[in-house]
């Protein structure tokens, strides 16, 4: 990857103290100068207080995942500085010298064993267990330490405005932090400033505070940092139908298009903020009709969620909702419902870490078994998984047709990694979105409508409620054509046969090209699904730049029915299977087992809690191509 | 033609205890729909689990048999994307105020446009006669192998404090007031509750039908009996919030609740609770979308052509870089 520019920056403080409007801002300034940009945040379940960071990786080639480590960081607050120095090894670090005499257990948030695994660290190279020990450490390591007093920049700021009372404006740290460091790369002071108006559009007069300190921030980088080891020096501008996105936006827009009219959910992290998007955005314009709206309904629990969800799609609305884990655990039962009485439903599930609450912040991808599974009793779902923001914009739209579709209940699986991303994407392309809702009957029947009719393939007409001729009966129990109770053994047979053939028909119905997706060649090859592919592609590139093997890549989308027959064609000459994803036991490694006949040779595997970096996975990948992997390879990188 | 209450009436073989008090509310609500002339197109019937829970496979308009406790989710998602259906939501009073309890009060509090029905009877009968919310604390049914040790629920009282805009209680019995009740509860704007007192013949030898109509007052049998039961309207009570001042509506409130309480020698049927000063959920909405009432969830254009006709454009425009 010879001259291309590629910097990791870094930005911490506490939770509620503007480490996400940080970010976003240098997110903003780097996207308007034309890289290519991707950047996570790792947060604690807390309101305020507790430590929340940032990584954003700027390139001018496409990215997808972060790396180990950063180039440069930024720090306003002590936790930030003792625990990420460390991942600026031989970059540049700002900091605010408020600090300098601050010890490790001054900082009450930190979690007790991390900080006595750092100080143990500190000490055993001699060095204070603090900020000044920090700094040794990190200059030890060729790290260029900036301490600048943030305090100082303030009071010029109050200086200048005539304002004694911003003197006291410790909120603007985050906005001076960010200047700093994005004056030490040689952000024209005009791009930073006009991503500043931005991030603080709503609040003209926030947003003139922020722009004059970001400016003194920039005659202090200038006089006290100078420039940084990696810089991100002016590009041609935005690149052409070219977004900003955060991870909720592809499923979120995707249902808006998709026609998805009906949400309903409970708040749970890292879900809702798709449910708060659209709720943010219900009126909608309508190509030749008037105005459409998606109705949001926030309930009291996701049993409400999920049963609201279905009585609005048996009215005849498109409808979903979006949860989590636990909150899926609590729909399964609906979700049998849906099954039986071939309600179509789209239930994106955010996943995140568990069991129970888990780790209610962090990154997981444990529930591809439970999603596969969730509910007594056998009916027909598809679960199908998106690998990335822009993927997840036209899977969303594809989720809502296989419902419509196959009568089924499609569960759509994202994660938390996807979720709190910031990336550059292409614009999302509406025209591309097509909308099949299958049999769905709107008009007057012929005599004697039955429901759930027998024979043909299986799929009967739907009535939505209302249409005059159509009135007809669901229930959870087992039940005859017409929609009533039977227990007749030969009925529940026919029925049973009904339901399920669905799931052989889309495998067959459904192209394969969007069932799994192959990228690259070669003898080694990886299957893995969802946000996993980020980390993949780069560190494929990272690996073959390094001169190891080009290997294969076969993302599996649609996860159940699992497409067994394409995956072994997209197979075909491989000689090494390595499963890849975010959890303990390998899931998707099950399904493939139990579906291919055949285990895969290797596992890379992580769950702490944080989304896999290319370069760790790069190396999991070199041992394997070298023969020195183990059967599991177990990541742990991040805080 | 106008439809008749035998165009209400299915098919299917009603499989319910000989006696049992849930015929007289499925014929209420059968001859409510016909009275009031309601197109069998236009109306849906969504029940719970249990005895009650088949009431959707009996009545001739469309019929959604839902989970165990889950009948409000169900009913308020279909009544919100559709709001010109008339939703009636039916269900037990362990499927309503036990394990849907919480669905209970969540519905009070957002006042959809429909109605729902309780058939309660104290007991789970479908499993042989557990106690059930409504069950009075100490009573021993004839299943129970010990008293009951658990408080009842008020379901009047439950139903009022949660926000509920309607709410009376009915004796299956008298299928003339039922009727009328049930009538004015589809006809209420927000959503109405009804509690229909139904003997279970088989699991609640207690409050039995005779015991309603007086069997146990006075001592002894023959001329001293006297029903139990008694009407609201006959003793000139008025449950309607006429002006929706904090001074009224606190009277009205009380007065529900404190009549909620009687029970024993004297029950209270009738409508205890009637507030349409209340804006119901659909109005919360027109608030937020202009055009609800015209362009329902369900009824929206989506696509012309099979191609996607939603303007996602000023969503993506907010996000260029």
């Amino acid at each position: 990857m010879a001259g291309r520019v590629d910097v990791s920056w870094l930005v911490g403080g506490p939770q509620g103290s503007g480490v996400e409007s940080a970010a976003g801002i240098f997110s903003g300034a780097c996207a308007s100068m034309g890289y290519h940009v991707f950047g996570k945040r790792e947060f604690y379940s807390n309101i305020k207080g507790e430590h929340s960071y940032f990584v954003v990786r700027a390139s001018s080639g496409e990215v997808r995942s972060n790396v180990s480590g950063a180039d440069i960081m930024v720090a306003y607050d002590t936790e930030t500085m003792l625990r990420h120095h460390a991942d600026v090894r031989g970059g540049t670090i700002i900091y605010d010298s408020g600090m300098q005499k601050a010890m490790i257990s001054d900082v009450a948030t930190m979690d007790r064993d991390y900080a006595a695994r750092l100080g143990a660290e500190l000490a055993g190279a001699g060095r204070p267990e603090g900020v000044e020990g920090a700094v040794a450490a990190a200059r030890g390591a060729g790290t260029a330490v900036h301490a600048v007093s943030f305090r100082a920049i303030l009071s010029s700021l109050a200086e200048e405005a005539g304002n004694p009372r911003l003197r006291g404006m410790t909120r603007m740290f985050n906005v001076i932090g960010a200047s700093l460091s994005m004056a030490a790369l040689g952000i024209p002071e005009e791009a930073t400033r006009a991503a500043i108006r931005r991030a603080f559009a709503a609040k003209p007069e926030v947003a003139r505070l922020n722009e004059m300190a970001a400016s003194r921030a920039y005659s202090a980088a200038r006089s006290e940092v100078g420039r940084a080891r990696a810089t991100l020096a002016p590009r041609g501008g935005p690149r052409e139908g070219t977004m900003l996105a955060q991870g909720y936006h592809g499923t979120a827009i995707g249902k808006i298009a998709a026609g998805c009219r009906f949400q309903s959910y409970y708040p749970i992290t890292p879900a809702s903020d798709e449910s708060v998007y659209l709720e943010s955005h219900v009126e909608l314009g309508v190509a030749g009709s008037r105005p459409g709206s998606t109705l949001v309904v926030q309930c009291e629990d996701e049993i409400s969620a999920i049963g609201m969800a279905i009585g609005s799609s048996i009215a005849g609305a498109r409808s979903s909702t979006c949860t989590s884990g636990p909150g899926f655990s609590l729909m399964a039962e609906c979700l049998g419902w849906a099954g039986i009485n071939e309600v179509p439903l789209v239930i994106t599930l955010y996943q995140r870490s568990g069991p129970a609450t888990g780790l209610p912040t962090r990154h997981g991808q444990d529930d591809l078994l439970f999603a596969v599974h969730a509910g007594h009793g056998e009916f027909p779902r598809i679960v199908y998984a998106s690998g990335d923001v822009e993927e997840s914009f036209y899977d969303t739209a594809r989720c809502f047709n296989y419902a419509d579709v196959y009568q089924v209940p499609v569960i759509h699986m994202m994660d938390k990694y996807l979720a709190s991303t910031i990336l550059t994407c292409r614009r999302f392309e509406a025209s591309r979105v097509s909308i099949d809702r299958g049999r769905l009957l709107t008009r007057r029947a012929g005599e004697g409508y039955r429901r759930f009719a027998l024979g043909g393939d299986g799929i009967s007409e739907r009535a939505r409620l209302g249409v005059e001729g159509a009135e007809f009966w669901c229930t959870g129990d087992e039940h005859d054509e017409a929609g009533h109770i039977t227990e007749d053994p030969v009925v529940r047979a026919e029925m049973m046969r009904k339901r399920l053939s669905r799931e052989g028909l889309a495998l067959r119905a459904i192209p394969d090209a969007e069932q799994a997706t192959l990228y690259g060649s070669g003898e080694i090859a990886i299957v893995s699904w969802g946000s996993t592919k980020g980390p993949i592609l780069d560190a494929l590139e990272e690996v073959r730049a390094g001169g190891g093997p080009e290997m294969r890549f076969v993302q599996v989308k649609m996860l159940h029915p699992f497409p067994a027959s394409y995956v072994a064609h997209l197979l075909e000459g491989a000689t090494t299977i390595v499963d890849v994803e975010s959890n303990y036991t390998g899931q998707l490694g099950a399904l493939f087992a139990r579906s291919m006949g055949r285990e895969p040779d290797h596992y890379i595997l992580k769950y702490t809690g944080r989304a896999m970096t290319s370069t760790e996975l790069a190396g999991a990948l070199r041992r394997v191509a070298g023969g020195t992997a183990g059967r599991r390879e177990v990541l742990t990188y991040g805080a | 033609m106008a439809p008749s209450l035998s165009d209400y009436k299915t098919g299917v073989h009603n499989d319910w205890c000989p006696g049992c008090g849930d015929f007289g509310i499925l014929n209420a609500i059968q001859m409510s729909l016909a009275e009031m002339g309601v197109a069998r197109h236009e109306a849906a019937i969504f029940s719970g689990i249990g005895c009650s829970g088949k009431t959707a496979h009996f009545v001739n308009v469309t019929g959604i048999h839902t989970l165990h406790g889950r009948v409000l989710p169900f009913a308020q998602g279909a009544a919100l994307a559709n709001p010109n259906m008339r939703i009636v939501a039916v269900g037990g009073d362990g499927d309503g105020l036990g394990i849907g309890a919480g669905h209970f009060v969540a519905a009070g509090r957002r006042n959809v446009n429909m109605a729902y029905i309780i058939f309660d009877n104290g007991v789970y009968g479908l499993t042989k006669g557990q106690a059930s919310p409504t069950l009075k604390l100490g009573t021993k049914t004839k299943s129970l192998p010990s008293p009951n040790v658990n408080y009842n629920v008020n379901p009047v009282g439950l139903a009022v404090t949660s926000g509920f805009t309607f709410v009376a209680r009915a004796y299956s019995y008298d299928v003339r007031q039922l009727k009328d009740i049930i009538k004015a509860a589809i006809a209420h704007e927000g959503l109405a509750f009804v509690d229909v007192l139904s003997p279970c013949p088989t699991y609640n030898d207690i409050n039995t039908r005779d015991w309603y109509a007086g069997g146990g007052t006075g001592g002894g049998d023959g001329a001293e009996r006297h029903s139990r039961i008694y009407r609201l309207e006959d003793e000139g009570y008025d449950p309607v919030v006429h002006f929706a001042g904090a001074g009224e509506l606190n009277e009205k409130l009380g007065q529900a609740l404190s009549r909620s309480l009687e029970w024993g020698e004297r029950i209270p049927t009738g409508v205890f609770y009637h507030n349409e000063t209340v804006t119901p959920y659909d109005g919360r909405i027109r608030d937020q979308i202009r055009n609800y009432a015209e362009n329902p969830p369900a009824l929206q254009a989506i696509e012309s052509g099979g191609r996607a006709t939603t303007d996602v454009s000023p969503m993506l425009d907010e996000l260029a870089a």
